[in-house]
């Protein structure tokens, strides 16, 4: 009993020794596609790590805020996540954030989710009406500037 | 009285058998291809439309939800009202009140517009919804049925199958009543808004149920090569008798009501006089082949002895109900929504003030005939492996 | 506007919302976050049950052969036909009435009545469709299974089914295959402190006035004052569900 007890927690200790460094690449890479304005941006609304691991979970909790009470604004917005990361094509065209290797659609199937969000949320920024004309984020501060997040020690902001 | 003995029913020759599910499972997957047809390409494909929004479909689901509880009536008379005759059919009486109940839930299931989000209509409740409480009703009445079967086939547990079989008999009571009240508490429309509906829906189960119980009863029993009474099937068919001159008096009840409310004069001329196929289907589908034909068939002395007049009764029973639902269903529907009082309607932007035309596609109706093929899966399967049939059934 | 005395103080929630940001997205233990604190410094407060939002319509202004309204709803909440018109979402109607008896003539626009005990926020079972604080009836499209039980029961034929695949919606109104919908008043303005819906805009615009929005809880807005002064009536009042939608010359 004591002497598997041990060696499970060695077994652990080892296995996050060898994944570290690997888990550190990851964390330090970023991912965003050409000719979006994400590429322009030195991070998201959160740092990346935190983005990728819970952007379902804010989305989620800020769908409710805003179809039930009405918030509008919020910093997680699937809008805002379009409007952010669709890239442009050659023509200048918006190009689908669902289309083959694009932002939400890479990392989805590289995952294997397949979410509904997109059934009824369009992909590619809205120009004829909406966000932009009832100025959500078009003053002085931009959330993806503004925000001075207090990091957990040991975690850089990338 | 003898023994009773139960034994798995083998129907002639294992091929007779195993192509009798062979074609079922052909007409099961044509209709889940129709729903997946329908689902991918969204519901434009079917007759349905923003003014008849439940068609065909929701026929078929609410007929066999309905004859599912009619089904277990056997089982209740021969446990809680301690009729010796109908004891022996109790097992089959619950298999195929499952059996129903399921094949109407899968066809109700597959036609909403989101059938994958049935884990939110699991887990959201919205308890004013009559709709909310049949989800609990439906799976509920899976498990009580369930261990209602139990109690009857293990004898170390029998001593529970009366008190079990009243649970079984008032949740069917609810359950009907829920799916009856499904039309009774929708007072926008002039069809819907009578508490009788509720009561009728009841009663309705009883004769579509036991229509369904006796017509594959005398199936079973040719095909399994035994022996069935004819004064057990005698009283069975006295019994449909008087359920379906229930239905009938409750129809008339429910019509002669709106015929003396002039506001509901509209409706009821739509159904009796000129509303056209909604019109044949209530005089011809609903009054003669669902209540005179099977009428005349059970009572008549010319036809005493004869299983063919009690089978063809039977299916009579369910044509006619078929088109009952029919009528209530859609034909509720397709009758414009009088929005605004002594005004006639000159231009609408809606349909407003118009008789609906609904037309059903051939999906809808492989969809609603696939819900029929997987009750009867689930019957012959069921009464292959559990020991549901006596062995012998001669008086 | 008259209405300017509602909208928050945003100096205040600036500072609150920076301070609340700065705490906001931290990482208490993994995958547990602080949730109510996601809201950025311009976010509106959302629904206020201190108004009920409502429409009034006068039936004399309702002009002949315009759809106005109709069009700017479609344009605002990106719905287009298929052209199938049995299937076709409509959020916004006219009607042309004749009386039975004396043979006058009406033409007014019917929507979503917004009731204050509305029948498909009874039936529905997942509590897609709700009542917001403000009076406003929505259908939450997250929770919506396509049931179509709130279509059976709405009393004005208010709500569409959407019959097909879509793409390309407006951010104003995301919608998709298989839900429900209808008139949700311009929630997105109202939320955002734009008190004017889209068909009242274009019904001005055209020069009729026939559409008049506001607060019926305002004893101040005009539609208060119209509705004190004036005799309205609520369609299907027989059904005592209290609309937030109102007519007048009816």
């Amino acid at each position: 009993m004591r002497s598997s007890l041990i060696s499970n927690s060695t077994l652990l200790i080892l296995l996050a020794a060898l994944l570290a460094p690997a888990m550190q690449v990851f964390a330090e890479s970023r991912f965003v596609t050409e000719n979006s304005k994400a590429a322009s941006l030195k991070s998201c609304v959160a740092p990346t790590n935190q983005m990728r691991r819970n952007h379902m979970d804010y989305l989620q909790h800020g769908r409710d805020d805003t179809v039930i009470d009405g918030i509008r604004g919020i910093d997680y917005s699937l809008s805002e996540c379009i409007d952010c990361h669709a890239s442009k094509d050659q023509q200048g065209q918006a190009v689908s954030v669902t289309d083959e290797g694009q932002f939400c659609q890479a990392c989805h199937e590289y995952v294997a989710v397949s979410p509904a969000c997109f059934q009824c949320h369009r992909t590619t920024p809205d120009t004829q009406a909406g966000a932009a004309k009832l100025g959500h984020h078009s003053g002085d501060s931009d959330p993806h500037e503004g925000l001075d997040i207090q990091l957990p020690a040991g975690i850089q902001r990338d | 009285m003898s023994k009773m003995y139960y034994r798995e029913l083998y129907c002639g020759t294992p091929a007779r058998y195993w192509s009798g599910l062979a074609l079922l499972g052909v007409i099961i997957a044509i209709g889940l291809g129709a729903a997946y047809y329908m689902e991918h390409n969204g519901h434009w494909v079917t007759g349905m439309s923003n003014q008849i929004v439940w068609g065909l479909p929701h026929v078929f689901a609410i007929f066999l939800i309905v004859a599912a509880s009619g089904a277990l009536n056997v089982a209740s008379i021969g446990s809680v009202f301690g009729g010796p005759l109908y004891k022996p059919l109790g097992r089959y009486s619950g298999l195929l009140a499952i059996g129903l109940l399921a094949g109407g839930l899968m066809v109700l299931v597959l036609d909403l517009g989101r059938p994958d989000r049935l884990i939110v209509a699991m887990t959201e409740y919205n308890f004013k919804s009559i709709f909310a409480w049949n989800v609990i009703l439906y799976t509920g009445f899976f498990a009580i049925v369930g261990i209602y079967l139990w109690t009857m086939i293990d004898r170390s547990v029998n001593k529970y199958n009366r008190t079990v079989g009243f649970a079984a008999f008032f949740w069917r009571i609810a359950l009907t009543t829920g799916t009856g009240s499904i039309f009774g508490f929708l007072v926008a429309r002039e069809a819907y808004d009578a508490a009788i509906m509720a009561p009728m829906f009841v009663i309705m189960s009883f004769s579509y149920g036991l229509a369904f119980f006796i017509i594959t009863l005398i199936a079973a029993y040719i095909w399994g090569d035994r022996e069935l009474g004819d004064f057990r099937l005698t009283k069975l068919k006295n019994l449909l008798g008087v359920f379906v001159g229930a239905v009938f008096y409750f129809t008339l009840a429910y019509n002669l009501t709106n015929l003396y409310i002039t506001q509901h004069h509209g409706i009821e001329r739509f159904i009796l006089l000129d509303g056209g196929v909604y019109t044949q289907m209530f005089w011809i589908g609903q009054i003669f082949i669902g209540s005179i034909i099977p009428l005349f068939l059970i009572y008549s002395p010319a036809f005493e002895k004869s299983r063919w007049a009690i089978a063809a009764a039977s299916i009579a029973v369910l044509i006619g109900g078929f088109f009952q639902i029919y009528v209530i269903v859609i034909g509720g529907q397709a009758y414009p929504m009088n929005l605004f009082p002594g005004k006639e309607v000159v231009e609408s932007g809606f349909y407003d003030g118009q008789v609906m035309s609904y037309v059903p596609t051939l999906p809808e109706a492989a969809l609603g005939v696939a819900g029929i093929a997987v009750a009867l899966t689930m019957v012959a399967v069921g009464a292959r492996v559990f020991k549901v049939f006596p062995e012998t059934l001669e008086d | 506007m008259s209405n300017k005395s509602d909208q928050p103080n945003m100096d205040r929630r600036k500072m609150i919302g920076g301070a609340i940001a700065a705490t906001g997205a931290m990482t208490i233990a993994p995958g547990v976050i602080l949730h109510a604190a996601s809201v950025s410094d311009e976010a509106s407060a959302g629904a206020d049950a201190k108004h009920r939002w409502g429409m009034l319509i006068d039936s004399n202004k309702c002009a002949d052969g315009c759809s106005a309204c109709v069009d700017a709803c479609n344009t605002e909440h990106g719905l287009k036909g298929h052209g199938r018109p049995a299937t076709d979402a409509v959020w916004i109607r006219p009607v042309k009435l004749k009386d039975k008896q004396t043979g006058r003539e009406n033409r007014l626009v019917m929507m979503c009545q917004h009731c204050e005990h509305p029948p498909c926020v009874d039936v529905c079972p997942t509590n897609a469709s709700f009542k917001r604080v403000d009076g406003i009836v929505l259908v939450d499209r997250h929770r919506c299974i396509g049931c179509r039980y709130c279509m059976m029961a709405c009393p004005y034929k208010a709500r569409s089914f959407i019959h097909e695949a879509l793409t390309e919606q407006s951010v104003n109104a995301p919608r998709g295959k298989g839900c429900v919908e209808s008139c949700t008043l311009c929630v997105h303005r109202v939320d955002d402190g734009v008190m004017q819906t889209a068909c009242q805009e274009a019904c001005s615009k055209e020069g009729h006035d026939a559409i008049l929005f506001g607060d019926l809880n305002d004893p101040n807005s005009e539609i208060s004052k119209t509705l004190k002064s004036t005799n309205s009536v609520q369609i299907r009042a027989d059904l005592e569900l209290n609309t937030g939608v109102r007519y007048l010359n009816l």
